[in-house]
């Protein structure tokens, strides 16, 4: 079972387009929170407001070497909300998602023989 | 009346497949094929499989969860699925009406509806309908009625 308080969290920090757009730009790479900040037209206390909250929620970590504070994804709190959405699929979702799988394959449904490379979606 | 109220649902699902038609179709119609994505999913065990699939055919499967979502049976419960075939139109149109089996209980009993026609670009808009009667909402319902609503409220909720 998921526990209800940590998928709150994420959820709740996720809920906040500016969390968002800083979880976006840790996509691409960690990043130190002065170069984080640089596109956003907000107070540095305010970005690192938003940053406690996405650390506190389990996606975003962070750690200081000397004077600079590094901001990376934490993949803890995504998985969360990945998870939380995937049990919700109703049955007939996940039965149609494979079978989309199933025929984005190349070769006519069929049977037939294994194939020797599984192509996985990215 | 000791049982508890039928709950009624109907709800849709949208897909868009590149695959064409008749392909979509043949996923359907074909027992080897269908088989593949209807139940061999992660997460759960096939016991039996078995399908006609023609107006009237019947299709049975039994399968077992080996750890499913939460609110799923526990691992190791028999599960069925007893369905009926009740229009069939090549490459447009399917109807079956399916029953939900928990252990030895039905749990619910519905009206299927896939509806297949072709999108612009040579693939295939497909769309589901269900309409169903849950028979303890408590229980197996949970695996279909927590759907993407649910999701939608929950975002909601966050956002508020």
């Amino acid at each position: 079972m998921l526990n209800n308080a940590a998928v709150d969290r994420v959820f709740r920090a996720l809920a906040e387009p500016m969390r968002r757009a800083l979880v976006e730009r840790l996509s691409a790479r960690p990043m130190s929170v002065t170069d984080l900040a640089q596109p956003f037209d907000v107070t540095l206390a305010a970005v690192v407001q938003h940053l406690q909250v996405l650390e506190e929620s389990g996606i975003v970590r962070s750690e200081k070497t000397g004077r600079v504070r590094t901001c990376r994804l934490d993949s803890a709190g995504l998985k969360l909300a990945e998870r939380w959405i995937s049990e919700r699929r109703s049955l007939w979702e996940r039965r149609l998602d494979r079978l989309g799988e199933l025929l984005s394959d190349d070769d006519p449904p069929n049977p037939s023989p294994p194939k020797t490379k599984k192509r996985k979606k990215p | 009346m000791s049982e508890k109220p039928v709950v009624h649902s109907t709800f849709t699902i949208e897909r868009s497949y590149a695959a064409p038609p008749a392909k979509v179709f043949a996923a359907f119609a074909d027992p080897a094929v269908k088989r593949r994505w209807l139940l061999e999913g992660k997460g759960s065990d096939i016991q039996s499989y078995s399908a006609d699939f023609r107006v009237a055919g019947f299709e049975k499967s039994c399968f077992t969860f080996s750890g499913g979502p939460a609110g799923a049976p526990p691992a190791g419960t028999p599960m069925g699925n007893d369905t009926v075939y009740l229009d069939i139109v090549l490459n447009e149109r399917i109807v079956f009406a399916y029953c939900m089996l928990v252990g030895e209980r039905r749990m619910s009993a519905s009206l299927a509806t896939v509806e297949l026609s072709a999108s612009g670009s040579g693939g295939t808009r497909l769309l589901f309908t269900e309409q169903a009667g849950f028979f303890d909402p408590s229980d197996g319902a949970k695996l279909r009625e927590a759907g993407w609503r649910e999701l939608l409220n929950k975002v909601e909720k966050a956002l508020a």
